[in-house]
């Protein structure tokens, strides 16, 4: 929980609604849910727009990158939710294994929550999560409009 | 860099290697204009592509991807032979929002090719290349998924889930 944070932190059915109306994640078919342990994930839905490699078939690493990027920003709010939608500084993605034609899910853990940047890693992962697609780590502007960058 | 003859039908057919990239299709992406190990694409604005609705900026995973693509297209292009191109690490710098309305210019730099990886730097903007919406450095596996020989001394089992 966030230092930060007045507001109470946002239900699953919240953020889902909130991606809802985000035109890029529909597009891509970004959505949220919870795992068996009750954490929020995201949930990048396999549609034939997500495509990257239509002989393997693979999704294409950039939304993958997309992915990851927006489970940060999802879990940045949950934490946080007078950020809103926190402002991406830098992103480092590792791609492990190419990801199948098949639901990806993602888990984001805020690393450390600063008063102006915040620090998140996330993980991706297909089948089993023991055994990612891709990692990311990144600095996310948490600072509101009127303070200075 | 020497001519490449992937470059040469990247020239021909501008389009070549994205138009059937599902993706790109989908995102409406276009090849510029191609030199060897260097490219430039172009990705039009769309209300699809909106990631703050507020603000109407798109998402920045649409600059990743684009610029995921440029790099493809300039490793592609510094190869003598068609190789599977495999993105291994990406890091994006984002300097400023895109603005809402306007297409972003993808441009990336293959600045080195080894036996297995090829880098690449690259940046996103509007117009000037001096103005940056974002900056990006990757690394690319090459060959990664292409099958190894199914008999002989370099024969392998078949591996099932893409291991890079």
């Amino acid at each position: 929980m966030s230092a930060t944070s007045t507001a109470p932190q946002p239900a699953a059915h919240e953020i889902r609604a909130i991606l809802e109306r985000i035109p890029y994640c529909r597009f891509l078919g970004i959505t949220a849910g919870l795992d068996d342990d009750g954490e929020l994930i995201s949930v990048l839905r396999f549609g034939p727009q997500i495509v990257g490699n239509a002989m393997l078939p693979a999704i294409h690493g950039g939304v993958i990158g997309a992915f990851l990027e927006t489970a940060a920003i999802v879990e940045v709010m949950r934490q946080a939710p007078a950020v809103g939608l926190a402002k991406p500084v830098d992103l480092t993605i590792a791609y492990l294994r190419s990801a199948r034609a098949v639901d990806t899910f993602a888990k984001a853990i805020v690393t450390k929550h600063g008063r102006r940047v915040t620090n998140v890693r996330v993980e991706a992962w297909q089948g089993e999560r023991a055994r990612p697609i891709a990692t990311a780590q990144g600095h996310f502007l948490v600072a509101r409009d009127d303070d200075a960058r | 860099m020497g001519d490449s003859p992937i470059l040469d039908a990247v020239n021909e057919r501008k389009g070549l290697l994205i138009e059937y990239v599902p993706h790109s299709v989908a995102l409406g992406l276009v090849v510029v204009d191609a030199k060897p190990g260097e490219a430039w694409l172009r990705v039009p604005y769309d209300e699809k592509l909106v990631g703050n609705p507020a603000t109407g900026v798109i998402h920045g995973g649409v600059i990743t991807t684009l610029l995921d693509n440029a790099a493809g297209v300039a490793v592609a292009t510094a190869l003598q032979d068609m190789r599977s191109i495999a993105t291994l690490d990406l890091r994006i710098d984002y300097m400023k929002p895109a603005t809402p309305g306007r297409d972003v210019i993808g441009y990336c730099r293959c600045y080195k090719v080894t036996r297995h990886v090829a880098f690449v730097h690259g940046s996103a903007y509007h117009e000037d290349p001096n103005d940056p919406i974002a900056t990006t450095a990757m690394t690319f596996m090459l060959g990664a998924n292409e099958a190894p020989p199914a008999i002989g001394p370099r024969a392998k089992p078949k591996r099932e889930d893409g291991e890079r």
